[in-house]
């Protein structure tokens, strides 16, 4: 790879990183703004001022809140991100399987999902203003405008309560077959994936509707080639850099904002595991969580910004 | 019109072809205009026709017709076009596709801009030939190659592994005829195919274009504005204009005895009588030894320039693209501070910086530039442009300014009735008239015109020109004049700069500069000027002593 590449991916990681720590700062802040600290929260009615002290002594919550914050960033490196509050089990080992769950379950929404978002955009400009296009939109409109809650209910009503082809309630344990697992993810992801199809599939629509517009998209046509090579072949190479885009942006939706399908089909991912430890008010948990979704949402964005880049045949294939 | 059967040898005949669009002007009701009426025409097998006339004339909607092809909702409504003896337009869409890119192929304006920038040269030159099926890839990149050549390209082994973005201007044209050329059809449709390269590079895109047309036969219709070019390529010409034909004939019977007034127009139009003035004794503007580049790069854009500018009078500055000429305006306006070297301007040295000039300064000098469309807020009115200067630099308001907005759209020969158009409601002459208009309205000593006349057709810009020189005789306002056009230049300069990456070859007054002997590179860009006369080209290109920058 030639210099120009290299020196530009370079720099959007390093910002990545930045980033991130930066993130850390404000999730760090933003729990200690929070009126009462764990120690509070640990002995809840029954704390005495005197046992109030003691147990800050003791948590090291006495520090200056500079030297906790490097304590946190140093445990958080070293995959120790502490202990919960609620459960007094280790947060790193509770997360992993859990982490773990919420990947999977984004990976098969998104194998399903992005394809098809991307095939029905292409479908939506070779056919544009056409029927196709409006029942493509329409439909795929009238998907993301549910709240994903209403279709998740709407999914377990038709394929879990009246046909019973799928379970109502995504159980995933350990020693599973990948099948077993599949069919019992099989509706939070068909959830997931109609609730970012819209928003990919018009993206797509519109990346290369742009494109059309070009001098070199009227060359392929006068060359004699048919509507959907002029589409695959000439425009949609030139549209990669929004469409990557788009999909990193829903790829981070589809790990970081699953909540509400995790609750809705009794998921054990991280989404869930957030929600309870919010509930509990559990500071430790809630900040290793956000952490980490954070540092999803930053690592897909740094992705699609290196995917622009190596997309553009300039920055590629240098003067 | 009795016989359908074709003539022998005849390769297209377009029979009374109507071609309309559906217009839809803001605020009325969707409207049917015709754009090209009842025109007929016939080409014989390997023989080239010039299309020629003003933007709007329908030249490049009767080439793309042969295609079958409409460019944005046109419409082919009336009439025939018989390629190789059948009427495409009965063919439908698969007839199109089925003869786009095998027995019809096109050249666009800008190559740049036509060839797909994510695919290597290579496979978008065979592309038509592999997807008609009448050559294996073997063959058509070893055809690609011997064209590259033919077409003299350098490196032709290699350079159709390079990207779009890898080629200049120049070469990417003759790819692109290389890419038509590759299919091997019976006829090429060449749209204004050197309009968008420079002089010196026109030439040799020019000749390359004439020598493969003679050597593989190919019928073509050659697309363009300029009489002078089509003169060296066509066997006939035919005149339109605003759709219809003006005057049909062979090359030399149009460029030497024109039938029709209008034809006389198009052959006559760069002779504008200009009296050179005499330089003064102190220049109003005096750039002194300037030395710039962009974003602290190594690579200099301006070395060591010095010019001056006299009250009252015209310099021209000529050069090819990427010769510095736009920075030079850039440096003098404020816009890119020089790294080295000064402007004065009234006796005293201007800020290098925009933000380091008064207001007085600022409101001294003003631009005109190449694309007024995108020089004005379209959300304007006319009024509301051409007023902004007098209430930014005057403080006018209300009645005092609205008189003298009218007073100025006086002066640029446009009526009261265009205060309250938009820039989408006007010619292309008219915007740019708007856009003079803005400039005078802050009354500068100097008006910077950046390619003012090249997006124009040449009798609208010939207008501009008398527009031009008509106002500095009024106002004796100066022009620093940027253009690439010589001709232009010898309508309106008082003296004239030609520069050649970076620097000032030639400097003096207009007849100094254009009296032998010349040096090489003023030598090139004068012997490459296209002259109404036929043989021209190859005169030109056999009395050359350098070769041009973009080759």
């Amino acid at each position: 790879m030639s210099s120009p590449i290299v020196k530009l991916v370079a720099q959007r990681i390093a910002l990545g990183i930045l980033l991130l720590l930066a993130v850390s700062v404000l999730i760090f802040a933003g729990t200690q703004i929070l009126p009462g600290d764990v120690a509070q929260a640990i002995l809840g009615q029954s704390a005495t001022p005197e046992s109030l002290a003691n147990l800050r002594e003791q948590l090291g919550l006495n520090q200056p809140a500079y030297i906790r914050y490097f304590h946190w960033l140093g445990g958080v490196l070293t995959g120790d991100l502490g202990t919960a509050m609620s459960s007094g089990q280790d947060i790193a080992t509770s997360i992993r399987e859990r982490l773990w769950n919420t990947l999977f379950l984004a990976f098969w929404a998104a194998i399903v999902a992005i394809p098809l978002a991307i095939t029905l955009g292409l479908i939506a400009v070779r056919y544009r203003n056409g029927w196709v296009d409006k029942l493509i939109s329409g439909v795929a409109l009238a998907s993301t405008s549910f709240p994903e809650f209403f279709i998740g209910y709407l999914l377990v009503f038709y394929f879990a309560v009246e046909h019973q082809w799928f379970p109502a309630i995504s159980t995933v344990y350990e020693g599973m077959s990948l099948g077993e697992r599949l069919q019992a993810i099989a509706l939070p992801a068909a959830a997931l994936t109609l609730v970012v199809l819209a928003h990919m599939m018009r993206m797509t629509r519109a990346a290369i509707l742009n494109v059309m517009q070009s001098a070199y998209v009227e060359t392929a046509e006068l060359k004699g080639l048919s509507g959907f090579a002029v589409i695959r072949k000439h425009a949609f190479p030139n549209a990669i850099a929004p469409i990557i885009n788009v999909v990193m942006l829903n790829l981070a939706y589809l790990v970081v904002g699953v909540v509400v399908v995790e609750v809705i089909f009794v998921y054990p991912g991280m989404g869930q595991y957030l929600v309870d430890h919010v509930t509990k008010r559990d500071v430790p948990v809630v900040q290793a969580v956000g952490l980490i979704f954070a540092a999803v949402y930053i690592t897909l964005n740094i992705i699609a910004d290196i995917g622009a880049i190596v997309a553009n045949p300039r920055l590629r294939h240098p003067k | 019109m009795a016989d359908t059967k074709a003539k022998p040898g005849l390769l297209l005949d377009i029979r009374n072809l109507r071609i309309e669009a559906t217009v839809y002007p803001p605020g009325e009701a969707p409207k049917t205009i015709t754009l090209v009426h009842d025109v007929s025409l016939t080409l014989e097998k390997g023989k080239v026709l010039g299309l020629i006339g003003e933007s709007g004339a329908g030249k490049s909607t009767i080439g793309l017709s042969s295609m079958g092809y409409g460019r944005g909702g046109v419409r082919i409504t009336g009439g025939e076009v018989i390629l190789n003896g059948r009427d495409i337009l009965k063919g439908g869409k698969e007839g199109f596709r089925k003869l786009r890119g095998r027995e019809v192929c096109y050249v666009a304006q800008s190559a740049a801009a036509a060839f797909n920038p994510a695919h290597r040269l290579m496979d978008q030159v065979v592309e038509a030939s592999l997807l008609h099926g009448t050559a294996t890839r073997a063959e058509a990149e070893k055809r690609a190659v011997a064209l590259f050549k033919k077409l003299s390209l350098p490196n032709p082994e290699t350079i159709g592994e390079r990207f779009p973005h890898q080629v200049s201007g120049g070469q990417l044209q003759r790819v692109m005829t290389a890419m038509a050329l590759c299919s091997e059809p019976d006829l090429i449709v060449f749209d204004e195919p050197t309009t968008a390269l420079d002089v010196t590079t026109q030439i040799d895109v020019l000749a390359a274009i004439k020598d493969a047309i003679r050597d593989t036969h190919v019928a073509a219709l050659y697309i363009t504005h300029d009489l002078a070019v089509v003169a060296q390529v066509s066997d006939e010409i035919m005149v339109l204009r605003h759709g219809r034909l003006v005057e049909w004939g062979g090359t030399r019977q149009i460029i030497k005895e024109p039938r029709q007034e209008y034809t006389n127009a198009l052959v006559s139009v760069h002779e504008i009588e200009h009296r050179e003035q005499q330089p003064g004794t102190t220049p109003m503007l005096s750039v002194k030894n300037v030395t710039a580049a962009y974003g602290g790069s190594h690579v200099k854009v301006l070395k060591n320039v010095s010019v001056d500018i006299f009250p009252g009078q015209t310099l021209a500055v000529v050069g090819e693209s990427g010769s510095g000429k736009s920075t030079l305006a850039r440096a003098i306006t404020g816009l890119l501070p020089p790294e080295q070297g000064s402007v004065v301007f009234d006796g005293r040295t201007l800020g290098n910086k925009l933000s380091d000039r008064p207001k007085e300064d600022l409101r001294q000098l003003q631009m005109i530039y190449q694309m007024a469309d995108v020089a004005m807020n379209p959300r304007q009115t006319v009024g509301t442009i051409i007023g902004r200067p007098l209430e930014f630099y005057f403080g006018m308001k209300g009645r005092e300014r609205d008189k003298r907005v009218a007073e100025l759209l006086d002066e640029i020969e446009m009526g009261k009735g265009f205060v309250d158009r938009y820039p989408a409601e006007l010619s292309g002459g008219q915007k740019q008239r708007v856009c003079i208009a803005r400039s005078l309205a802050a009354k500068p000593k100097l008006i910077i015109c950046d390619e003012v006349t090249s997006a124009l057709d040449p009798l609208v810009a010939n207008g501009i020109l008398k527009l031009l020189l008509n106002l500095q005789q009024v106002e004796k306002v100066a022009y620093l004049f940027i253009t690439h056009d010589l001709a232009t230049v010898k309508s309106i300069a008082d003296s004239i700069a030609v520069m050649y990456r970076g620097e000032v070859v030639r400097y003096g007054s207009k007849s100094k500069v254009l009296t032998p002997p010349f040096d090489a590179y003023t030598d090139l860009l004068l012997s490459s000027v296209p002259e109404m006369e036929i043989g021209w080209l190859e005169k030109a290109i056999a009395g050359r002593r350098m070769e041009s920058a973009g080759n």
